[in-house]
């Protein structure tokens, strides 16, 4: 039965990839690079909240500038909770996904009813709003940001300070997440989404409520990057203002386009090179920005639909 | 037994332009009613409001008995009141049985079922396999729509308003751009529906309507000037002067019998 809004999971990439990403830790301790792993753990943390992103953007037609809006709450919610006393992940972290989830309910109730051109700036003109919310909020931090006094505490004798322990909580919270979406796009309402991105027009005329299955989408997605940005804050030992700022939504949706927007997984294949390139070639230079702007522009003419259907397009010659 | 459709005093402004002029309409259970009109008489912005589309600045809109003025597209689509497009509404990079199917799973329960893939719910795909057969498209499930013809579309169009079961169906110009032998197909198509559903057909083809209609409304600039049989309507002197912009004809002393004027 094929059809164009089933998005299977190939076996012969998952299975490599996850039993890569196991391996991973000991591999690098055996090459004397640990400091690759904390890399490892951020191209996840990337990967989810770009999946997240395309979920509106590829699955919804729905290009959103403001993700980092939600990301940004997420890791707030961690800093200000732990500042509070609160260090339980399994309390914060929901936490973090259930209020970005009600910033996106919110942006979304209002920006959702424009479209195209609009639809992008408005976005970006909620997320900037928060930007300056979290820079005014004197109490945690301003403009320099709020320091985690500790990581979240996950289990008894898991510490996150250990960034081997923190790939390993990374990698399940992450490959959970994504799970979670994949299922989400596969299911009746991931269909009736991609059908809202084809022809709202039809898809209303058809008798779906299109504005609520917007929002339920740009609420999903904003939950998931709430809980990547959760993760970021664990990270980075903070959460800071920049992780609103414009640049961080960009950062996501050149992921996005890189990878392929549409593509379940391009995103994550996205936030692999684009993390990979700034960590490598900023190595040389301070103008590394400039050779991502070249790969962007190459992907865009050559591989328009984006690096994920690259290994297709080879197989076909 | 109530109208199928009953429009009363609708007024639609733009600016300083009055597109719907106090339409009030009938339409019964299982008619073919046609609307005709000339261009810019204000029909398919009257179609607008009946679907939902736009919102009437007055007057109200019953669906089989049921005050309908205040719900959106997709209530008033749920409810039984369904449309086609002058320009066809398709998923264009989809498949024939990927957009009937996905037009039809709107009835088959709630969207909002996150974790279930849908695939693994087959009856989408009977219906949508059944409807292809009722628009003489089961021979090209698997083409995209962009690949179909242009009366393969129009048909499409057709199967995906038809996927909602509609009591009531709004047919905009399904013959528009259609050569004689496609549109002598889609006439067949029509004349089929009318043991389904009831049906309002805006058309400018008038052998068509002539065919098809077993009541005939004249809209000319916002307002219906008369309604009538189609033998009726087609002998009408009003109905000619003003269809037509004749105004050589000289006025009619009587109105022709079995013709309603407003």
């Amino acid at each position: 039965m094929a059809t164009a809004l089933h998005h299977p999971a190939r076996a012969g990439v998952l299975l490599p990839a996850l039993a890569g990403a196991a391996l991973l830790p000991a591999l690098l301790i055996w090459l004397d690079e640990p400091f690759y792993l904390v890399l490892a753990s951020r191209i996840m943390i990337y990967a989810l909240a770009a999946i997240s992103l395309n979920l509106l953007v590829g699955f919804g037609g729905m290009v959103s500038f403001g993700h980092a809006a939600y990301f940004g709450t997420g890791a707030y919610v961690v800093g200000i909770a732990a500042t509070h006393g609160l260090q339980s992940a399994w309390l914060s972290w929901p936490l973090a996904m259930a209020m970005a989830a009600a910033a996106a309910a919110l942006i979304g109730v209002i920006s959702l009813r424009t479209r195209g051109v609009y639809f992008i700036m408005i976005t970006l003109a909620f997320a900037q709003m928060m930007f300056y919310v979290f820079v005014s909020l004197k109490e945690y931090g301003g403009e320099d940001g709020l320091a985690l006094g500790a990581r979240s505490a996950v289990w008894p004798g898991l510490d996150l300070k250990s960034d081997t322990v923190f790939y390993y909580v990374t990698l399940v919270v992450v490959v959970a997440a994504i799970g979670l979406l994949w299922r989400v796009v596969n299911s009746r309402f991931g269909q009736t989404l991609q059908g809202v991105r084809e022809n709202e027009t039809r898809m209303e005329a058809s008798g779906f409520p299109v504005m609520r299955i917007k929002l339920a989408a740009f609420v999903i997605a904003g939950a998931m990057a709430g809980l990547a940005g959760a993760l970021a804050a664990n990270q980075n030992d903070m959460a800071s203002p920049g992780m609103l700022s414009w640049h961080q939504s960009g950062m996501l949706l050149i992921m996005v386009i890189l990878g392929g927007v549409g593509r379940f997984l391009g995103p994550a294949l996205g936030a692999v090179v684009l993390l990979g390139l700034e960590e490598v070639v900023s190595g040389y230079t301070l103008h590394w920005q400039f050779l991502v702007g070249a790969v962007l522009v190459a992907v865009v003419l050559f591989a328009p639909d984006g690096l994920a259907t690259l290994g297709r397009r080879w197989r076909r010659g | 037994m109530a109208e199928a459709l009953r429009l009363s005093g609708l007024v639609k402004r733009f600016g300083g332009l009055t597109a719907t002029d106090g339409v009030s309409l009938e339409v019964a259970q299982g008619d073919i009613h046609a609307l005709i009109g000339p261009n810019g008489a204000g029909k398919t912005t009257l179609i607008h409001q009946i679907s939902g589309a736009l919102a009437p600045d007055a007057g109200s809109v019953s669906l089989l008995g049921r005050d309908i003025t205040g719900l959106s597209m997709h209530e008033r689509v749920n409810a039984g009141l369904a449309r086609s497009y002058q320009i066809t509404q398709l998923f264009r990079r989809f498949s024939v049985i990927d957009n009937l199917a996905l037009a039809a799973s709107a009835r088959l329960g709630s969207s909002f079922r996150f974790w279930r893939a849908a695939r693994d719910d087959p009856r989408a795909r009977e219906e949508a396999r059944q409807l292809a057969g009722r628009v003489d498209l089961a021979h090209r499930l698997d083409a995209d729509a962009n690949a179909l013809a242009h009366g393969e579309q129009r048909r499409l169009e057709i199967g995906l308003a038809l996927a909602t079961r509609p009591r009531v169906l709004l047919l905009d110009e399904p013959l528009a751009g259609l050569g004689p032998e496609e549109s002598a197909r889609m006439v067949d198509l029509i004349a089929a529906l009318r043991e389904r559903c009831t049906l309002l057909l805006v058309e400018h083809d008038m052998d068509a309507v002539f065919r098809l209609a077993d009541c005939v409304s004249v809209l000319v600039s916002g307002r219906i000037v008369a309604t009538g049989t189609p033998a009726a309507i087609r002998e009408d002197p009003v109905v000619k002067q003003a269809y037509l912009g004749d105004e050589a004809l000289p006025p009619p002393a009587t109105p022709s019998a079995g013709v309603t004027h407003v």
